[in-house]
């Protein structure tokens, strides 16, 4: 009961919604780098929202699912097929077992995830089912998914799907994506920046270069100076710190970044934004936009309350369509 | 009159917050720094997810959602910063002494395993022997964790002995490395590239995934240094592989 990688993608991994409250033993806290799409994914077939999925890039694995199983895939559009037929993102799906499931083209985003549903049989490693790939614990072996790996499945009943088959709701996304428009505020060290650095900062697009990652997004554009030199002793940092290195050029910190740092802290993605951050591919551009610190705690609320109705809305969903069957 | 070192509250972001004393690196700020650990790790609620002491600011990441719970009708951040200032002025004038786990950790400081001692000991006009009895006297409290999971930055160093980092990092210090930075010293509890000036290694294992507390060191110990020879080190080294 569970799913075989037929053809390995590029580093996916398992990944949930972070390893918390061992920041202070510098143990990162990794977890999906779209929180967004992850929950999602979930919600729509009722899991809990924390449950382990599976995140992918392009080109992505292919899978093979040894047995029936009831699955969403959400965040970046790869062109999904199973067996041959084009599937929906951001809608359950049935799947009957020994469908293939590929990704064909690479169309919109950068992350997908893949739910099943009740999760994926993954080991935990304090308290925490997301892969770090730099202690090999968690997730599948504390690793990248390779040919063969085999997945279980924590529901091990059979679930007797013969036809491939959406069922009749999806979660609407865009109200959570705000495209290459990333929102920041302002961080403790933004007051070092030149003047005419603040203004490049909001007036420029900034590339992802490729030598970002789940740790960072290296940025490259306009040079952004300071006017004070100071030293700073080392502090922590976030998912989102925006951090001046000492090239003039920006790193956003992401899902599996370091938990101090040094560097000049120019800036800090708001939270409702990292969503929209995780999902830009490399070698595309963003600009920033700056919000004030009560938008951007509203902004998270609210798409947190959105995310609650639709969860709300997926198990009414759920318990209906099981109840008819 | 105790004078309360001053302070800023500012933002990581709408997820976190950091209490900074500012300046240079002190004993006395950093005492002020684990009086706040302690106090916020007794209050410390499940909507606060993790509580990180640094040299001279601690920080706090945190739940918006079910800090927001707490708050009222304060923003979640105005909630926190209250929260802090309290906290603050409740270990304002506390001189009580901090208590700390004692941690005593075996060093060789062998040339074959600390490549930069000779070269180090020379630049400070001292003899090998002296620059390691400078180094296992004194007593390090571990400022904090960082950089890479359970390294330890331990300080202060005895200014006799402090050094730069090194020009050139090297591409490969191997894990239980014990180096100097500044005034710092810290150990590697992996093999990792590195600046850090090395000056011997400890057999000990800093970083045990499969341990429930992974780390050997946490924030606050206070450490002491102690010489082995070799032959100990292997000795060590064998058994606690």
């Amino acid at each position: 009961m569970g799913l075989r990688i037929i053809k390995s993608g590029i580093a996916d991994s398992i990944q949930d919604m972070g390893r918390y409250g061992y920041q202070h033993l510098g143990i990162p806290p990794g977890g999906a780098m779209d929180r967004i799409a992850a929950t999602v994914a979930n919600t729509l077939i009722g899991n809990r929202l924390a449950e382990p999925v599976l995140e992918m890039h392009f080109p992505a694995a292919s899978i093979l699912f040894e047995s029936s199983m009831m699955i969403a895939i959400t965040g970046a559009d790869f062109g999904a097929e199973i067996n041959g037929i084009e599937v929906l993102i951001n809608q359950p799906i049935l799947v009957p077992s020994n469908a293939e499931l590929r990704f064909k083209k690479h169309k919109k985003g950068a992350k997908v995830y893949l739910s099943v549903e009740e999760g994926f049989a993954t080991s935990k490693w304090l308290n925490s089912g997301s892969t770090n790939f730099q202690l090999h614990k968690g997730g599948y072996e504390g690793r990248t998914l390779c040919k063969n790996d085999i997945l279980h499945f924590n529901n091990q009943e059979d679930l007797e799907i013969d036809t491939l088959t959406h069922l009749p709701w999806r979660a609407s996304m865009a109200e959570f994506y705000t495209d290459n428009r990333i929102d920041f505020m302002v961080g403790a060290e933004y007051s070092f920046l030149e003047k005419i650095s603040q203004t490049s900062m909001v007036t420029n697009q900034f590339k992802i270069n490729n030598q970002s990652n789940r740790m960072g997004y290296r940025l490259e554009g306009q040079a952004l100076l300071l006017s004070s030199k100071k030293e700073c002793l080392s502090s922590a940092v976030s998912f989102g710190t925006i951090q001046l290195l000492p090239n003039a050029q920006m790193i956003v910190l992401m899902a599996d970044h370091q938990t101090t740092g040094g560097y000049p802290r120019i800036g800090q993605v708001a939270s409702s934004s990292l969503p929209s951050l995780a999902q830009i591919s490399v070698g595309d551009f963003i600009s920033f936009d700056l919000v004030t610190h009560d938008e951007a705690e509203a902004d998270f609320l609210q798409q947190q309350q959105n995310l609650q109705q639709l969860q709300n809305a997926c198990n009414f969903r759920l318990q209906e369509y099981f109840k008819n069957e | 009159m105790v004078q309360s070192a001053p302070y800023q509250v500012y933002a990581i972001g709408d997820q976190g917050i950091t209490l900074d004393y500012g300046g240079e690196m002190s004993e006395s700020v950093n005492s002020k720094i684990f009086q706040l650990y302690k106090v916020l790790k007794e209050w410390q609620p499940d909507a606060v997810l993790d509580i990180i002491p640094a040299y001279h600011s601690i920080s706090l990441i945190y739940d918006l959602m079910k800090i927001k719970k707490l708050a009222g009708s304060y923003t979640a951040f105005q909630f926190l910063e209250m929260k802090l200032k309290l906290m603050e002025a409740t270990i304002a004038d506390a001189t009580g002494e901090l208590i700390t786990r004692k941690i005593d950790i075996p060093v060789c400081y062998d040339a074959s395993l600390g490549p930069d001692l000779q070269e180090l000991a020379m630049a400070h006009q001292l003899t090998e022997e002296t620059f390691i009895k400078i180094h296992v006297q004194q007593v390090y409290r571990v400022y904090m964790i960082g950089f890479m999971p359970g390294f330890a930055y331990m300080g202060c160093v005895d200014q006799r002995i402090m050094s730069p980092r090194k020009a050139n990092p090297r591409t490969y210090v191997p894990a239980g490395s014990v180096g100097i930075a500044g005034s710092q010293t810290g150990i590697y509890p992996f093999d990792s590239p590195g600046g850090w000036q090395i000056i011997g290694q400890t057999p000990l294992l800093l970083f045990d995934a499969n341990n429930e507390s992974p780390t050997y060191l946490e924030p606050g110990d206070e450490v002491r240094f102690h010489q082995i020879s070799l032959n100990e080190f292997h000795h060590l080294k064998n058994k606690s592989s």
